[in-house]
């Protein structure tokens, strides 16, 4: 902490500084605007000096690294032990085409997977549903039965590599069918790694793929977590996900904390069942977004484990250190990606990736550039994935460890984002937990208003995305995008079709029946849910039986 | 309408849950004083086609980013026909790369937005194309 004496000095030096020097030189020329804030409006002061920082204690504010509250990094050593693993979140059309982009990836020197599920399958319903007609392998992989699932990772190395899949409301199907594949593959489940997001309350929040309403979908959850923690060790099964909440049109402040308040949640409901919070807590990770303003983006990363260390150890009183921890994966702002000069997209990711590394991100997909007209074409992921190897080989940024840690900007913006975000969460507590919070449609109205104020200073031109509201350039280069080619329904419609002709029809009502009974009962679904995958049912046929228990969540319109 | 007031729809068609663009566009044009109602989230075009009618829209405005537009907006634009609500304007924004625009148009899409419209720019075209019922354009 710096002696109060020397804070009142420096102070008195400020006061001169400002009558001075500072004075004549905005007395020669005013500053471009009035007000410099950050993209999520938290203004940006002149010059930060110590007296920013009167009750900084470096012991307590960010220890060392390694050590708690791990402000500068969950590792001692960071990126010098170890660089982060980059992950590329990838997935189209069939099972087959998604795993020759898999073999791609791990031949160009990615170091982990990250599936990306289409719509139907992220909604529950079977590639063959009306309400699927026209989205089959357009956002992501169109999986349907375990026979897809093998398809999709057939001669991948599962012992080897670490699999993150994007799917929440059907989680415990798709986790059911990747235990399932991979066993007969000839893998144990102690050896597989990976991550589901499993995250449904910022689907509710947010993302807005949904099933059943959030209660029992908090439900279905402690199933798996329970399930995880038995006989998965080295699955993470919930990735709680601040990205989608950003991209909705949520603040930085915002992002941290209702990302924050769902892991209160996860973690309330774990206990709820029963669970250990050290056996469990470990293995929850996050997931944020990384958007364009430098400094505010590494200032949230670093509240952000500051903050959920003191959550886990002072509130839930955590025992285990790893349980403090705050993993995260990054992904670059998709939202923040413009059409037009798309070009220009390779060094907002760069950028962004760059703040990310500055954050102590564990894993991070760059976005490529072409991904506001469709899903990245392969040369387009190269560069996206180059990006990142350029910084991580070439930048000399992993030499150190935390190296911003300490300027006076920085650290006087975590401590504001981490106080701002601490008001959310007790707002949110106060609303009796993130739950009912979602139940009430209290983050989606903050986010919808946040989102409405930022379009109107872009009308204003308070904001400025270079190519859309300053630099337009009438002629746009056009850029080569990847099609989906329409025959990949029909032929997933015809796999699926072929598929449930082969199978035994009365070991699937057996299984789907035990399902349900078990639903029903308040017993552990999960199981159930692997002998029905087994037995071939689809995703479709899982998830009715639960719409059939819980009912079909249907969100209020509101603008 | 008696009061004049234009009545637009604002819809997400599919199953894509990106709605900030959806919502934004239906409050800016709210604020600029049309009567705006929002369907919500995953809505068939049957659903959009039903609530157009029934809710007597001058226009319909669609959003959608899941890639399936080339399905569902064709499909709307037939029921709407069928419905007798063959002169409600529809617009649409959302990610629609350049080849499928023309077809769009064909079908009868009368507007597309691509990302980075401004809400200026979508208001003052609803303004222009879009009359209150009985009113010719």
């Amino acid at each position: 902490m710096v002696d109060p004496k020397k804070i009142e000095e420096l102070r008195q030096a400020r006061r001169q500084w400002e009558a001075t020097t500072l004075g004549e030189s905005l007395e020669q020329q005013p500053e471009r605007t009035p007000r410099f804030s950050t993209l999520s409006d938290l203004e940006i002061s002149r010059v930060y000096a110590p007296d920013d920082l009167p009750a900084f204690d470096p012991a307590r504010d960010l220890g060392l690294p390694g050590e708690y509250p791990f402000t500068r990094g969950i590792h001692p050593t960071m990126y010098r032990r170890r660089l982060w693993t980059m992950r590329q979140f990838a997935g189209f059309g069939s099972p087959e085409d998604s795993n020759r982009r898999f073999h791609y990836l791990l031949e160009q020197g990615q170091t982990g997977l990250s599936v990306a599920f289409d719509m139907p399958t992220l909604m529950g319903y079977d590639s063959d549903h009306a309400r699927a007609q026209g989205e089959v392998g357009r956002e992501g992989v169109a999986v349907d039965t375990l026979e897809d699932m093998e398809i999709l990772f057939r001669g991948l190395p599962l012992d080897r590599i670490t699999t993150s899949m994007t799917i929440n409301a059907p989680a415990n199907v798709l986790l059911a069918m990747y235990v399932a594949a991979a066993e007969r593959a000839g893998y144990r489940r102690d050896q597989l790694g990976g991550t589901t997001q499993t995250d449904m309350l910022k689907e509710f929040i947010a993302q807005k793929e949904w099933i059943v309403p959030p209660r029992p979908s908090m439900r279905l959850i402690q199933d798996m977590l329970a399930f995880g923690t038995r006989e998965l060790p080295r699955w993470n099964i919930i990735s709680i996900s601040g990205y989608h909440i950003r991209e909705a049109g949520a603040t930085a402040v915002q992002e941290l904390a209702f990302t924050l308040a769902d892991g209160i949640a996860y973690v309330q409901a774990g206990l709820d069942a029963g669970l250990d919070i050290d056996q469990f807590a470990p293995r929850l990770s996050f997931f944020f977004d990384c958007h364009n303003n430098f400094f505010e983006e590494i200032a949230k990363f670093r509240a952000a484990r500051r903050l959920w260390a003191r959550i886990m150890r002072e509130r839930f009183r955590a025992k285990s250190p790893r349980a403090w921890w705050l993993r995260f994966h990054t992904q670059t702002a998709g939202v923040s990606l413009t059409a037009q000069q798309a070009q220009n997209n390779v060094v907002r990711v760069t950028l962004q990736a760059l703040a990310a590394v500055l954050g102590g991100t564990q894993s991070l997909h760059t976005n490529s550039m072409d991904e506001t007209y469709a899903l990245p074409t392969e040369e387009a992921v190269m560069v996206a994935l180059r990006t990142q190897q350029i910084i991580a080989y070439e930048s000399g940024v992993t030499h150190t460890v935390d190296p911003l840690g300490g300027s006076y900007v920085l650290e006087a913006l975590t401590n504001r984002v981490e106080a701002e975000a601490e008001a959310y969460i007790r707002k949110i507590d106060d609303l009796g937990g993130m739950v009912r919070a979602v139940e009430l449609g209290y983050p989606q109205r903050e986010i919808a208003e946040a989102s409405y104020r930022y379009q109107q200073q872009l009308e204003r031109k308070e904001k400025i995305i270079v190519g859309i509201n300053e630099f337009a350039a009438p002629d746009v280069q056009p850029i080569a995008v990847l099609r989906i080619d329409p025959e990949v329904e029909r032929r997933q419609i015809d796999r699926l079709r072929r598929v449930r002709a082969a199978r035994d029809a009365r070991q699937v009502q057996r299984a789907l029946d035990t399902l349900r009974r078990a639903g029903e009962r308040a017993d552990n679904t999960m199981d159930r849910v692997v002998d029905c995958v087994r037995a071939s049912a689809t995703v479709g046929e899982i998830c009715d039986v639960f719409r059939s228990i819980y009912g079909e969540y249907k969100e209020p319109a509101i603008i | 309408m008696t009061d004049g007031k234009i009545r637009i729809i604002v819809a997400k068609p599919g199953l894509d849950g990106h709605d900030r663009g959806a919502k934004v566009v239906a409050r800016a044009l709210r604020d600029a004083g049309f009567e705006v109602i929002y369907t919500g989230l995953h809505q068939t075009p049957e659903m959009i086609a039903n609530a157009a009618i029934q809710e007597d829209a001058d226009a319909v405005g669609l959003s959608i980013l899941s890639g399936a537009h080339m399905t569902l907006l064709p499909r709307l634009l037939d029921l709407l026909r069928q419905k007798g609500g063959g002169e409600i304007v529809v617009f649409a924004g959302g990610i629609i790369p350049e080849e499928d625009i023309p077809p769009l148009r064909a079908a009868g899409v009368s507007e597309i937005f691509l990302p980075g419209a401004s809400l200026d720019a979508i208001v003052r075209w609803v303004r222009e194309h879009v009359k209150p019922h009985g009113v010719k354009a």
